[in-house]
């Protein structure tokens, strides 16, 4: 940092920092010592600083969990947070290094922006969230609203197509942070808030009355949300998928942050044993050791973990895994195999 | 018309009568209120709108400002303490007033920006008041590095490398300005440059193992509120104060080509609106510099601010210059001065000084538009105000949080601009 | 180098040869050299950027292209002074954005200079407590930052206002304004609208297509106000030959006003009143929070500024002018408006225009309260979806740019008609 703050004030003079192009991902991080993660500037239960200013949720664990098998040191990350409007120029940029903000994987992402997404970290579908005494019990019958989104995002996308292909008018109300947003609904400013319903549902539980309002039960569209990184470092996205998986073959096969411990030593599970390096040396292929699946999966534990954590049931925010449970659950959650 | 009448003529007055008292339409308050709030119906319809004006917003915030509750946790207590009644929740500029003031700094560091912001005074005196000896401006350069060091920390050699940097393009300017002025000019460039590259780095580390001094270093993305705005705007004015007197000077020149690049680049800048600067530093920033730079977003900013600041300050010194006699230049040229020494002997000292309320002015305007930095997820006061309210014991409240943010603003700017009104009015009777 | 070293150069016959020094220290070569090694050191820079931005697009693995301008936006805009819908292109949603600064600017413009000339004379005024109140206005506005302004105009809009649903059943919380005719709700304001029964259909050009019963109403209107100066004209022209001015104020009023009044009642022109129907009021005009918070915002604030110049326009005016104006027998107002208004014009246009300026720039400010302007569209959502944010961004500062340099050059060609004629 003091080095960076150095070289940029004089950056017009010198051509000194050209050198850092040559290396990988995985070096540049960890000569760095620290993972620069980008992450939504503040959404209860994904990524939002606690009263001591450290850094929790679901996004999080996932950056911490990536830190923590590089670097083995989960606390080794600089959160950068990013807005809608500026999160793919700061992962493209090279000012993160992954980018964990609830992203909706799509094709033009993909393709034309050049990101490489991980998989999918969560399932979700954009809603509508209504005041109970309006008395609306179908997203059809709100001809003539007026709606409050997010810019930036694919909610204002995918709403537009919706209310086009089911011939309804309506009134955007564009806005900026979630925050403002939430605040306009509730002064009644717009009639119905439109965003994932994950999001809906984090933002219900932080009312003073949740119960006076419904989500409404049509979901308009498919919102894959994952990690991405930049294309053209092929090591380093194997690195993040594989930890995504990792976390999620975790579960599966009930290796937990609680008995990893015992486990690591070796089990009577092959497919466990080449995960946790005991068997094999997968990390080796990677760059890594081959202890990274475990310091990733002790880090906050497995998926199921992490879930139950921050956004579960138990938590404010309450939601239920549906879509992401384990494919053996009727879920869609899928690791491929660790062989 | 002499004393003589009074014997003389039986119906003239011998003595004075004692001077009578004005009717009473004609003294005191009455009087007042006649001419200068009824003297006519305009005038007395105009003070009715105004009194009635008054009375409104009077009525409006005055329950609500007397209410105001000083001591909760969240607005749902403020509310219940004022069971219904309306009234001001202040109780969140008293959680929250440090955040307002000085972003995440650390706590128990904020005697650094007090004391940076202190010394920052005590620096700009010399400039400011000329009853100050000028002796202590060269102290007043030494002020960047102190504040740089206070206010991020970290060891002290990075700020004395840089100055030692200064410190060699002078010594090298001196030994060879007896060779040739050309030379000793493209030594003084060339050495420090050279310095900061390929030693500096290697100096600062060697001297901090071997004498590890320095304050607790700070993060970037700690700093937030006025300690933000202040530092962008300080920074951006300060440094922007060379390049707008080059600019200002490249704008005046005979050269046909440098003339012409100058104004384009002033015309540029202030054509477009601050914000899309703001957002070149935050996106497009990294595509004009070489593969893989990457540093902090309140440096990039106090990049493009300073890239705005300098286009209005060509503009302020362009005025100055204007404004000086054309005897100055023509004295200069008597005296044979060559270009340079004439700038900075006559002309400079003089154009900058009449440029001072102007420069006051571009400050004030640019304190304001710091605010802008919140476009681009910096916590500026506005910024950390949204911050507050996603908080949910603060979901909602509003006009607290700009009461104390407005009235901070308007302290300081009204501040400046007294200043700069009380300066303008004293060099305008130097020069008449 | 001493002194008599450039005496004896400065006093020697120049030789016919050229020496490489002489490049440097001959008068006549020096500002060429210096000149040639600025412009070797811009392109050496402008190289430098440029190969960076080749070499940072090439390793993303982007290409530079407008091409997106002509992809479907996939958005939509809630207020569209042209046609528009999401299927539309990205270019299109800039020039609806485009239109919607040029609305706001407008609005405030002339919003700020009513306010700062009302101020600026206010402030000069007799009567103490008037002045005081300006004073208040005037510094209270001018250092609280625009933006601080905006936001606090936008909550006001959003947090005191009545919803919509306030105004429903038979006994609503809240009722219209101006007998059913204006409704100010927490979503905007509802005022009546002008409709015309018998539609002549839009005029195409280009991209935008304007409704020519408009054109016409602006067509009348433009004619009856050069009728109406070809008639002072003639009255002037009476008065200098014959010293009676003929009356003239019925027949300006029948000029101005007559043949629009036939053309709306031939058009079949009536008000349409906001009616509250399903969630919002429907019919009439609807203005929202986002402009009338960015309107008076950028108005209110301006307008403190210009108060300032129009003060500063005055006080420039010697005190002679108006007491000679008060020796001819004018009244205080006919003074200020005859006399030393028209003067302080020219003091006071220049800085006013400037305000103009500001005022555009200030528009790109609209994404705070959510106003759909060009930096919201084209800078903002387009470069979202596109992740075109180089092309993007280029494009907007240069469409700022043109924008600023047309109203700088109007200043410019007003400046050289005003400026006084000495001779």
């Amino acid at each position: 940092m003091k080095n960076s703050v150095f070289l940029g004030a004089f950056a017009a003079t010198t051509l000194v920092a050209g050198l850092a192009q040559a290396q990988t991902t995985l070096e540049t991080v960890q000569s760095r010592g620290e993972l620069n993660c980008g992450v939504s500037t503040g959404l209860a239960g994904f990524s939002a600083p606690d009263g001591n200013g450290v850094w929790q949720g679901f996004d999080v664990a996932f950056c911490r969990a990536v830190a923590a098998a590089v670097l083995d040191d989960p606390m080794a990350v600089n959160f950068v947070p990013t807005t809608g409007q500026t999160r793919f120029s700061a992962l493209a940029s090279g000012e993160v290094d992954i980018l964990a903000r609830n992203t909706t994987w799509t094709f033009s992402r993909d393709v034309d922006l050049n990101f490489t997404f991980l998989g999918t970290n969560y399932y979700d579908g954009q809603g509508f969230m209504v005041t109970r005494d309006l008395g609306v019990s179908s997203a059809l019958e709100l001809d003539g609203a007026t709606v409050c989104i997010q810019t930036g995002t694919t909610t204002e996308l995918n709403l537009a197509d919706y209310f086009r292909v089911n011939g309804m008018a309506y009134e955007p109300v564009p806005i900026e942070t979630n925050a403002e947003a939430q605040q306009q609904y509730l002064a009644g400013a717009c009639d119905v808030y439109t965003t994932d319903v994950s999001g809906l549902a984090a933002t219900r539980a932080s009312f003073a009355s949740p119960s006076d309002h419904v989500i409404l039960p049509e979901v308009i569209s498919k919102e894959p949300l994952g990690p991405a990184v930049r294309h053209g470092d092929d090591q380093w996205a194997d690195i993040g998928r594989w930890t995504l998986f990792a976390l999620i073959a975790a579960e599966e096969l009930g290796v937990t942050s609680a008995n990893i411990d015992e486990m690591k030593a070796g089990t009577d599970n092959p497919e466990i044993n080449r995960l946790l390096g005991s068997e094999g040396d997968l990390g080796a292929m990677f760059g890594l050791d081959s202890e990274w699946a475990v310091r990733a999966i002790a880090a906050a534990g497995n998926y199921g973990e992490i879930f139950s954590a921050t956004i579960g049931e138990q938590t404010p925010i309450g939601l239920a895994r549906g879509l992401n449970a384990q494919w053996t659950q009727g879920g869609l959650l899928y690791a491929p195999p660790f062989r | 018309m002499s004393d003589t009448h009074a014997q003389t003529v039986a119906y003239v007055r011998e003595s004075m009568l004692p001077e009578a008292s004005p009717p009473i339409a004609e003294k005191g308050a009455v009087k007042w209120l006649r001419e200068n709030l009824f003297s006519g119906w305009l005038n007395t319809i105009l003070t009715v709108l105004s009194l009635l004006a008054i009375w409104y917003l009077l009525s409006a915030i005055g329950p609500w400002l007397l209410n105001a509750v000083w001591n909760a946790q969240s607005l749902r207590e403020c509310r219940e303490i004022l069971d219904g009644a309306s009234g001001a929740c202040f109780a969140v500029i008293k959680d929250r007033w440090h955040q307002l003031l000085f972003g995440f700094y650390p706590p128990h560091l904020y005697w650094r920006p007090v004391l940076s912001l202190i010394l920052l005074f005590v620096a700009l005196a010399p400039v400011l008041f000329s009853q100050v000896p000028r002796k202590f401006l060269g102290l007043s350069a030494l002020y960047p590095f102190v504040a740089y060091h206070l206010l991020w920390g970290g060891s002290v050699w990075l700020p004395v490398s840089v100055i030692l940097g200064f410190v060699l393009g002078y010594v090298a300017f001196r030994v060879l300005a007896r060779i040739a002025p050309l030379v000793a000019i493209t030594g003084a460039i060339l050495v420090p440059v050279l310095w900061w590259i390929f030693f500096a780095g290697t100096f600062t580390s060697a001297m901090t193992s071997v004498a590890p001094i320095g304050l607790d270093f700070v993060r970037s993305d700690r700093f937030g509120g006025f300690l933000i705005s202040l530092v962008i705007g300080v920074s951006g004015i300060s440094l922007s104060l060379p390049i707008g007197i080059l600019l200002a000077l490249g704008r005046q020149s005979d050269m046909v080509f440098v003339k012409s690049v100058c104004v384009m680049v002033i015309e540029f800048i202030r054509g477009v609106p601050l914000i899309t600067l703001l957002f070149t530093a935050s996106l497009l920033l990294n595509y004009f510099l070489p593969p893989g730079t990457a540093f902090d977003l309140i440096l990039r900013v106090i990049i493009m601010v300073t890239l705005f600041a300098s286009a209005y300050m060509a503009e302020v010194i362009r005025g100055g210059l204007a404004a000086l006699p054309k005897g100055q230049y023509e004295a200069a040229d008597a005296l044979g001065l060559d270009y340079w020494k004439a700038q900075r002997l006559i002309i400079m000292p003089q154009a900058l000084k009449i440029s001072i309320p102007g420069i006051v002015n571009t400050f004030i305007g640019l304190f304001k538009d710091t605010t802008l930095v919140v476009f681009i997820g910096l916590l500026d006061p506005i910024g950390l105000s949204n911050a507050i309210r996603a908080d949910t014991d603060w979901n909602g409240i509003y006009w607290e949080l700009f009461i104390f943010i407005g009235a901070l603003f308007f302290i300081f700017c009204f501040g400046m601009s007294r200043y700069s009104m009380y300066l303008e009015r004293k060099l305008k009777t130097d020069h008449r | 180098m001493s002194t008599s070293d450039d005496l004896r150069r400065m006093t020697s016959v120049p030789k016919r040869s050229f020496r490489p020094s002489m490049l440097l220290y001959d008068q006549r070569y020096r500002s060429i050299t210096i000149q040639v090694f600025f412009l070797f050191m811009l392109m050496l820079g402008a190289a430098w950027l440029i190969d960076n931005t080749v070499s940072n697009l090439r390793a993303l693995g982007r290409d530079f292209s407008f091409a997106f301008l002509n992809a479907p936006a996939g958005y939509d805009i809630n207020q569209r002074p042209i046609a528009y819908d999401s299927q539309m292109t990205h270019g299109r949603a800039a020039l609806v954005g485009f239109l919607n600064t040029i609305i706001l600017a407008v609005l405030a413009c002339a919003l700020a200079t009513v306010l700062g000339v009302v101020a600026g004379v206010l402030r000069l005024s007799n009567n103490w407590i008037v002045g005081r109140l300006m004073t208040v206005y005037i510094e209270v506005f001018r250092n609280i930052p625009t933006l601080l302004w905006i936001v606090i105009f936008g909550a006001i809009m959003t947090e005191a206002m009545p919803a919509p649903s306030a105004f429903r059943g038979d006994d609503p919380a809240a009722s219209m304004l101006f007998n059913d005719a204006v409704a100010v709700t927490n979503r905007g304001v509802y005022i009546p609208s002008i409709e015309f029964v018998r539609d002549l259909g839009d005029l195409r050009i280009g991209p935008v297509a304007p409704s020519l019963n408009w054109l016409l109403v602006f067509f009348v209107i433009i004619a009856g106000i050069y009728a109406n100066k070809r008639l002072i004209a003639h009255a002037t022209a009476v008065q200098n030959a014959t010293g009676i001015r003929p009356k003239t104020w019925w027949k300006s009023i029948l000029i101005l006003l007559g043949p629009v009044v036939v053309i709306l009642v031939a058009l079949g022109a009536y008000l349409d009143y906001p009616e509250l129907r399903g969630f919002n009021f429907a019919g009439g005009t609807h203005l929202r929070n986002s402009l009338i918070a960015m309107w008076l915002g950028l108005g209110i604030y301006t307008g403190a500024f210009v108060a300032e110049n129009v003060r500063a326009g005055i006080l420039a005016i010697s005190r002679g002018q108006t007491e000679a104006a008060f020796a001819l027998g004018m009244q205080p107002g006919k003074t200020m408006r005859l006399v030393i208004l028209p003067q302080a014009l020219r003091v006071i246009i220049p800085p006013l225009i400037s305000q103009y300026l500001n005022i555009t720039k200030n528009t790109s400010l609209g994404l705070a309260v959510g106003y759909m302007d060009l930096r919201s569209t084209l800078g903002g959502i387009t470069i979202n979806q596109t992740g075109r944010e180089l092309e993007g961004m280029l494009l907007m500062m240069l469409i700022y740019l043109a924008i600023s340099l047309t109203i700088s050059g109007a200043m410019n060609v007003y400046n050289s008609r005003v400026k006084l004629k000495e001779r």
